[in-house]
């Protein structure tokens, strides 16, 4: 009898604890501010997405203490989406018929982005999608709503190929995860490289599943195509095992050309330390040799504030939210239509330049930062690097009619 | 040549690390028949404790091996305390309460690893002594490579030496044999379980901790292992020691091989593997068949068609404020009540064939995944109108059920789950792997419901529709002749044999039924989600309608839909939390331990004893 009681016990605990978490509501604000739904995976790839908070959470800091936007502060509304594309749609939902927010923003894996894209056309609410980089977002699913920040797979592709193609490197291999970030880059570096150097030939291909690779099988694969260059799309935990294994059986003789995709961004880079790979030719961010005053001031502010330093994602979250500002500013007011048509080839001055929304595509022509790696003391960094504007890189105006056409 | 013999190397130094933690696992369930979920995890613990006593500790081989051999050893304390506080209380309970209570610890423990190490990944040092590469017939092979290799052969001679050789492996042998007749003859059981489970997690902990100089420590190793883990130990022979060390091997290799050719299908290989295996020796290489009496008897309160008066009015009048809903609240909820309908109705299928066939189907994903992919690819490639792809998508899922059913019933108990599991891994790593025609990871996009059902209210009421048709039917079914032998079979197989009624087939029927139901379910989701990805049909999906349905009560007939409310909701509460997980993790282990009955069970039976209903059903 004793055993029953307890369970008794213990169940109206539980319903109470269930009953206490079903009351927490969120408290609504007074002030009449302008309503910003971000979603991010912030509990799944915390390394990534909290950078990208800081950056933005400064930004919204500094606005609102200099005044705001036409009169109104800022505020934005931060949902987790868990990593599930499901989970974000349903955060979307929640953002516009419960909270009402005037936009939507953010999100970081490229599957989640495609999805808030979709639903951003389906449910025609403005959608500025700041960190996923899938071709998709502004052409091959592109749609009126939809706006993107960072720059895409093709363009850092693009980059990489035509430092590549100045090299004497012609028999390539190529190391990509397997969905549709790595498809996107080996696609975009075989196009362009194909076009600056006919004489190139691709000799071998790995594509190992995403957080998945069998580093040492795939080197000795690599190894075996004895290539002059390999081009890898690996990032993250994958990047880190495959240098490893490669610095350890060889692969990375001197007469190997390597070039990597995000590789010099410090998310990937730091982590690896001294024992980066050295002389990769790599898009990342080299915060550290900045020489432009209003970058150099975003990256002191950032280090004050946040005692770290800053990554890419900082860099994004903080322009995504200046960027929100001056489409509001030229807009005149939060009307969809008018903020649609505001953001369409906006211009507007970020801390690393101007920066445009191409009416086009709804591309920004944010660039990125291309150089080589090295250890300096000890710490892994970029160098000889220099900005690659992005506007240079696209796709003719032909082709991206198409690929938006083409839906 | 030489290239040949550098790529078996690596694929048996592979299979080394792989066997460390599969045999820990094997280990665990011969003797305690748990499957562990929080295997996987345990693994990570390993590698995060052994990076920080690694890089805390003076450097040098001496102090790398001990935190290597200390963080295996706190890791098992880490398992013998779950095995003491969670699993020892449920071990009488069905598989399912301890698979979902392991899942619970797993929650728990990524958030705990999230709090203690925080977010980012760790790269530890590479192993003193053994940091470089030698030459063996001209390719060059890492030292460490070799170093695992031998640990790996150490720990597998080891453990044959402790179950053949001292009396604690005799009697962990005859537990695996006969766990009553142990009792009975006096041995503590209790204490013989607790060991056991030190052992397990220890092994897990150290194939994590020799991780550390291979690649860094994350978060996602958990989930990441524990899939490959499950397929190790089923293609072996669940139990088995020698199996798990042939499977870890021939997985490996196949891998390392098999990505010189087909590189871009490494996941489907391995559960194909695993699959052909299952098929032509279901109880894995070297596992034996079950002992078909061996299996423990709960006991099941039978099912009554709507109880009373009083319950019927109650049913009504929660469709009547259903139907009102859209006139009150906000459209959000309507969105979510949209998700609700569709999960009790996925959780109601799935309470088909487990509350009533008592078969468990670890894998029930599979059949709501290709329900979605169905409907969304005949939307998408072939033009079919919304209702005609809903109504469309449950044959797809039938399809499927049918073919993976007829090889699931021939099983019984928890090699059914795991066979239905592989079966799910399988359709999850083809639809992964085709990006071509599923999109991959991105999955398919567009999948919105047709002009007229576009607005919310529309699709609300005709999801409502569509789900209570299904559940009605699922219901009128389990009181049909059909619901009554297979209730029949699964308290009595021989009997209901012995009377003359095909068990076997009835079991497959009802599986292609759940299937087919789940495939609704799956079809009326893509749609209202307007996407469908390989996340409908991963393993946490599968865990999520295991969970509706305990969480809502296995022996009720309304327990599925009432968990499925419950779940969503406690969902959409706690993802504002940071560690949500955790708190989620919390509430499943509490449920198992304290409310096996569920939340319509518990009260029921809360009621009951106050006497504020009858006890006649």
């Amino acid at each position: 009898m004793k055993s029953t009681k307890n369970r008794t016990r213990l169940f109206l605990a539980m319903a109470a604890a269930v009953a206490m978490v079903g009351l927490t509501g969120t408290a609504a604000s007074a002030a009449e501010p302008i309503r910003i739904g971000e979603i991010n995976s912030y509990t799944t790839l915390a390394d990534f997405t909290q950078p990208y908070k800081k950056g933005w959470e400064m930004a919204i800091e500094e606005i609102n203490a200099a005044g705001g936007v036409i009169g109104r502060p800022l505020e934005v509304i931060s949902r987790d989406d868990g990593g599930k594309p499901e989970n974000a749609v349903k955060a979307a939902e929640e953002l516009t018929t419960k909270e009402n927010v005037d936009l939507l923003a953010g999100t970081y894996f490229s599957h989640i982005g495609v999805a808030v894209t979709n639903y951003s056309k389906q449910r025609k609410k403005l959608f500025v999608a700041t960190e996923p980089m899938s071709d998709d977002i502004t052409w091959a699913q592109g749609n009126d709503y939809t706006f993107r920040l960072r720059p895409n797979t093709y363009i850092q592709s693009a980059i990489l190929a035509e430092e590549a193609a100045k090299l004497p490197a012609k028999r390539w291999a190529i190391v990509a995860p397997n969905y549709k970030f790595g498809q996107d880059a080996v696609a975009a570096f075989k196009k362009v490289m194909k076009e600056k150097r006919p004489d190139v030939e691709f000799v071998e291909e790995q594509w190992p599943a995403l957080f998945k690779i069998d580093p040492g099988a795939t080197v000795q694969a690599l190894m075996q195509a004895k290539p002059d260059g390999i081009y890898s799309a690996l990032f993250s935990r994958d990047l880190t095992a495959f240098v490893r294994e490669a610095e350890l059986r060889g692969l990375l003789t001197d007469d190997l050309t390597v070039v990597g995709l995000l590789t010099g961004e410090p998310e990937y880079l730091d982590p690896m330390g001294a024992e980066a790979p050295k002389n990769w030719i790599v898009t990342g961010y080299p915060w550290y040799a900045v020489t432009e005053p209003a970058h150099k001031k975003f990256i002191a502010d950032y280090q004050a504030k946040y005692s770290d330093t800053p990554r890419m994602g900082s860099l994004i979250g903080y322009i995504s939210i200046y960027a929100i500002k001056a489409m509001i500013e030229k807009a005149g007011s939060v009307d969809q239509d008018k903020l649609i048509a505001a953001m369409k080839d906006l211009t507007f001055d970020s801390v690393v330049g101007p920066i445009t929304f191409r009416g086009i595509d709804h591309q920004s022509t944010l660039g990125a930062w291309v150089g080589r790696t090295a250890v300096v003391d000890g710490k892994p960094m970029m160098v000889d690097w220099r900005y690659a504007q992005g506007a240079q890189y696209f796709p003719t105006d032909e082709e991206i009619r198409q690929m938006r056409g083409a839906k | 040549m030489s290239f040949y013999f550098a790529q078996f190397l690596t694929g048996l130094a592979s299979a080394s690390s792989l066997f460390l933690v599969a045999s820990g696992l094997s280990i665990i369930f011969g003797v305690t028949r748990v499957v562990n979920f929080a295997h996987g995890s345990f693994y990570m613990l390993g590698a995060f404790i052994a990076y920080s006593l690694v890089t805390s500790l003076p450097p040098g081989p001496f102090w790398f091996w001990g935190g290597v051999i200390l963080a295996a050893l706190t890791v098992g304390v880490v398992g013998v305390i779950m095995e003491i506080l969670v699993l020892r209380r449920i071990y009488q309970a069905p598989e399912l309460f301890q698979l979902v209570a392991t899942f619970g610890v797993v929650l728990l423990l990524k958030d705990v690893a999230l709090w203690t190490w925080g977010p980012e990944d760790k790269l530890g040092p590479r192993a003193p002594g053994f940091d470089g590469a030698i030459d063996i017939f001209g390719s060059r092979v890492p030292e460490y490579d070799l170093v695992v290799i031998v640990v790996g052969f150490v720990v597998l001679a080891g453990l044959w030496l402790l179950f053949s050789r001292t009396r604690w492996g005799a009697l962990v042998r005859a537990a695996t044999e006969d766990r009553e007749m142990l009792g009975a003859l006096g041995i503590n059981q209790a204490l013989l379980f607790t060991g056991v489970f030190f052992l397990g997690s220890v092994l897990a902990g150290l194939g994590g901790a020799m991780q550390l100089p291979r690649a860094s420590v994350s978060h996602h190793m958990d989930l990441a292992i524990i899939a490959t883990v499950f397929v190790v130990v089923v293609v072996g022979g669940m139990g088995s020691i020698v199996g798990a060390f042939l499977a870890s091997v021939i997985i490996s290799e196949l891998n390392a091989f098999g990505i010189l050719i087909f590189p871009q299908i490494t996941l489907v290989l391995m559960f194909l593997v695993m699959a052909v295996v299952l098929v032509i020796r279901p109880w894995g290489i070297l596992g034996r068949p079950e002992d078909e009496t061996a299996g423990e008897e709960y006991e099941h309160q039978s099912l009554s068609w709507l109880p009373s008066r009083a319950a019927r009015l109650a049913m009504a009048g929660v469709v009547g404020v259903l139907l009102l809903l859209p006139f009150v609240v906000q459209e959000f909820y309507l969105v979510l009540m949209t998700e609700v309908f569709i999960l009790a109705l996925f959780a109601a299928s799935l309470h088909f064939i487990m509350g009533n066939g008592g078969m468990i189907s670890f894998g029930h994903a599979a059949y709501f995944g290709l329900g979605a992919y169905g409907g969304a690819t005949l939307l998408l490639y072939g033009d079919t109108p919304m209702l005609l792809a809903i109504a469309l998508a449950p044959f797809v899922a039938a399809l499927g059920a049918a073919v993976f059913g007829w090889f699931c019933v021939r099983l019984s108990g928890v090699y059914m789950a795991m066979l239905s599991l592989a079966f799910a891994q399988i359709v999850w790593s083809i639809v992964f792997q085709s990006s071509g025609i599923t999109g991959g990871e991105d999955g398919l996009v567009g999948v919105w419901p047709a002009e007229w059902a576009s607005e919310r209210q529309v699709f609300y009421y005709l999801t409502l529709a569509v789900t209570l048709g299904g559940i009605l039917a699922l219901w009128r079914m389990l009181f049909s002749p059909f619901g009554y032998s297979l209730r029949a079979g699964r308290d009595s197989p021989r009997r209901v044999e012995a009377i003359g009624i095909g068990f076997r087939t009835h079991k497959w029927l009802a599986f292609v039924i759940a299937g087919t139901f789940a495939g609704l379910a799956g079809g009326l989701y893509g749609f209202a989600k307007g996407i469908v990805t390989p996340t409908t049909l991963d393993i946490p999906r599968s865990i999520d309608a295991l969970m509706m349905v305990l969480l809502g009560g296995v022996q009720t007939l309304v327990g599925p839909l009432v968990g499925a409310f419950a779940f969503v909701v406690l969902e959409d509460r706690l993802l504002a939390f940071q560690y949500w997980r955790a708190i989620f993790g919390l509430i499943i282990i509490g449920i198992c331990i304290a409310m096996p009955e569920g939340i319509v069970g518990s009260t029921r039976s809360f009621l009951t004893r106050r006497g504020l209903v009858s006890s006649g059903r």
